[in-house]
């Protein structure tokens, strides 16, 4: 077997992407620093003299730039999203990840070489999906929404003319990406209309005693006792009582702090015929992002070199854990019992 | 405006459903709109019963849309999209892609509100692939939909989800199946015991969410009745009213009554405030957060 799977790490910033790049990242995705994508937080993202600068420093190490342009343009403000997408292009960016089917539209028109990406945030979960926009906008790779089993993720391969892309590690999404209102619900912003999931800016702790308790908007989320260590209050992540349940207090109804890690699959994955691993964090910090990418590139290294012999090393793990979210790790829908 | 019937999304069996749309037929609702939407597990009528309430609900002079699955993983689940897509007789409302690519550039068809359709070019994307209706993501705002309104796309209608439990996420995993502690594989349809979801609580007691299956639902139920004078003066052409398990009778009455004269506006607002059991919402139409419910005058 010759195949290869690329690691794709995150960039919010400069030095994420130096680090990235630096650990042995294939690919790093990165955002302009505005709504036009997913991870629309403050202090992150890149201007466009950033911009140029990220690219040069990647393309000068063999690395390749895409550019996450993967939130829908809001009514009145297409300019901003033609804006990025013409920028991204002039600069050089290797690729362009899209979820607005009418800016894949404008992007085939006016960028006819430049290469698209479906982003997770278009929903697509099937080879008839897929395949629609791989016709109609030329669209060359897809990621994978974190919703799929391993045979449901060989099953897209088999049928879909596209490279396939899948996360492997980091935050997990319990919903469809691009079809949970969720957060606009409690908030107000989504990530399809503003870039950001249970923003900040809702949160509010309150401590009383012993006692933590975390709010978005106002609905409490979780609730934290002496010792517990607290989350980040995301709200499908939260304590809550589900009328009717087995559970008559308080539980993680929706799905749990935790995060995706996929190092105990790889070989798996890379028999499927998957062409890459993106690691999810623009958020994160450098240091993160370093050791994160070095862990990862470890791996695969092992995997490609001998995917037969590959073992999944308890370091490797204890790393990972040690920066996960709830300090666990899960396969998340690619293992059927998760579902 | 014509009023229609949203997609049952919940898991009503078989006799509950043949009833539903048994009274259906004498509702003074335009549109139906049939089919399994959430979950390709649940079976309880067959691709032929859904055709035979087609037929019926079409002989009373109702239009009638098949719409399809939301979240759409399998082989099985695309080839009855497919049998559905190519019925030959009955138009489609796609929720994903998927569907689209079976109909598009081939015969009319209905956007959903899964169809992620923001913008202006994007609408106009969706016309130019056969779309004749769509149906706003449901967290688009009344002031972009305003917008919009004014730049669409020449014949291209616009449906307004209006009242019901708002379909807000979707996931591989079965929430319904996890508060009952099985595992999605045995789920023993055990969603057929919440006609209208599983109340999700805060631990302060607010209703919050409500599970139904793989699928979240809003805790409180939209109700964009007293938007009316509003949503008529913009050309809205269909109010969405979605299935619960209680008092859609009088909820569908009242909003036609609404419909057809403005001085039953009020009572009607009461009277459909005090049917079903949720309590309202309407942020997202006021451009705030969904779950609010902002009273009075329409910014």
């Amino acid at each position: 077997m010759n195949r290869r799977l690329e690691l794709v790490c995150p960039a919010g910033s400069m030095p994420a992407l130096r680090t990235a790049v630096d650990h042995g990242a294939d690919a790093v995705y990165l955002g302009f620093r505005n709504a036009t994508n997913a991870r629309n937080f403050a202090g992150l993202n890149f201007d466009n003299n950033d911009m140029r600068r990220g690219i040069e420093y990647a393309h000068q190490h063999g690395a390749r730039v895409f550019l996450a342009l993967n939130t829908y343009a809001r009514v009145g403000q297409w300019a901003d999203w033609t804006r990025a997408a013409d920028t991204a292009a002039d600069l050089g960016a290797d690729a362009i990840i899209l979820a607005d089917p009418g800016l894949m539209r404008y992007c085939r028109e006016r960028h006819p070489t430049l290469r698209l990406h479906l982003s997770v945030q278009a929903s697509a979960t099937n080879p008839e999906a897929i395949g629609f926009y791989a016709r109609q906008f030329g669209v060359q790779r897809v990621v994978l929404p974190r919703v799929l089993s391993l045979s449901q993720v060989r099953y897209v391969i088999s049928g879909a003319p596209v490279e396939v892309e899948v996360f492997g590690f980091g935050s997990l999404c319990v919903m469809v990406e691009g079809r949970c209102a969720l957060s606009s619900y409690v908030t107000g912003e989504s990530p399809n209309t503003c870039g950001v999931c249970s923003p900040a800016k809702a949160v509010r702790w309150e401590e009383a005693g012993s006692v933590r308790r975390s709010r978005l908007n106002g609905v409490l989320i979780d609730v934290y006792g002496p010792g517990e260590s607290a989350g980040y209050p995301t709200l499908c992540k939260g304590r809550f009582v589900v009328q009717g349940g087995a559970d008559q207090s308080p539980a993680y109804a929706l799905e749990e702090p935790t995060s995706l890690n996929v190092l105990g699959i790889l070989p798996e994955l890379l028999k499927s015929g998957v062409a890459a691993i993106k690691v999810e964090g623009r958020q994160r910090s450098p240091a993160y992002v370093g050791q994160v990418t070095r862990v990862l590139r470890t791996a695969l290294d092992a995997c490609m070199h001998d995917p037969d012999g590959y073992v999944v090393q308890p370091e490797w793990i204890v790393e990972l854990d040690r920066l996960a979210e709830g300090r666990q790790h899960t396969l998340g829908a690619i293992e059927r019992a998760w579902q | 405006m014509k009023l229609s019937l949203g997609p049952i999304q919940y898991f009503w069996d078989r006799d509950t459903v043949m009833r539903f749309y048994e009274r259906t037929e004498e509702l003074p609702v335009d549109i139906v709109y049939l089919g399994e939407v959430v979950c390709a597990k649940r079976r309880a009528l067959t691709t032929k019963d859904w055709l035979d309430i087609a037929d019926r609900l079409a002989a009373r002079g109702k239009e009638v849309v098949l719409s399809t699955l939301v979240l759409v993983e399998a082989a099985s689940e695309l080839s009855r999209m497919r049998r559905i897509a190519e019925n030959g007789r009955f138009r489609i409302e796609a929720n994903d892609m998927a569907a689209v690519s079976m109909v598009c550039n081939r015969v009319p068809f209905i956007a959903g509100p899964h169809i992620n359709i923001y913008n202006r070019e994007t609408l106009k994307l969706i016309a130019d692939l056969g779309a004749i209706r769509w149906v706003p993501p449901l967290e688009l705002g009344g002031d972009a939909i305003a917008q919009l309104q004014s730049q669409r796309p020449e014949g291209m209608e616009t449906e307004v989800f209006a009242f019901g439990r708002l379909p807000l996420a979707f996931s591989a995993r079965c929430f319904t199946a996890r508060a009952h502690r099985l595992p999605k594989d045995s789920c023993q349809f055990c969603c057929a015991d919440h006609p209208d979801g599983m109340d999700l609580e805060t631990r302060e007691g607010q209703q919050f969410l409500a599970l139904n299956g793989i699928q979240v639902q809003s805790g409180h139920t939209v109700n964009l009745l007293p938007e009316l004078p509003v949503l008529q003066e913009l050309g809205v052409d269909v109010l969405r009213l979605s299935p619960q398990s209680k008092d859609m009778e009088t909820v569908i009455s009242w909003f036609r009554r609404a419909v057809d004269d403005d001085a039953m506006l009020e009572e009607a607002a009461v009277a459909v405030a005090r049917a079903g059991s949720a309590s309202p919402c309407n942020g997202f139409w006021r451009g705030a957060a969904g779950m609010d419910w902002l009273a009075g005058l329409n910014p």
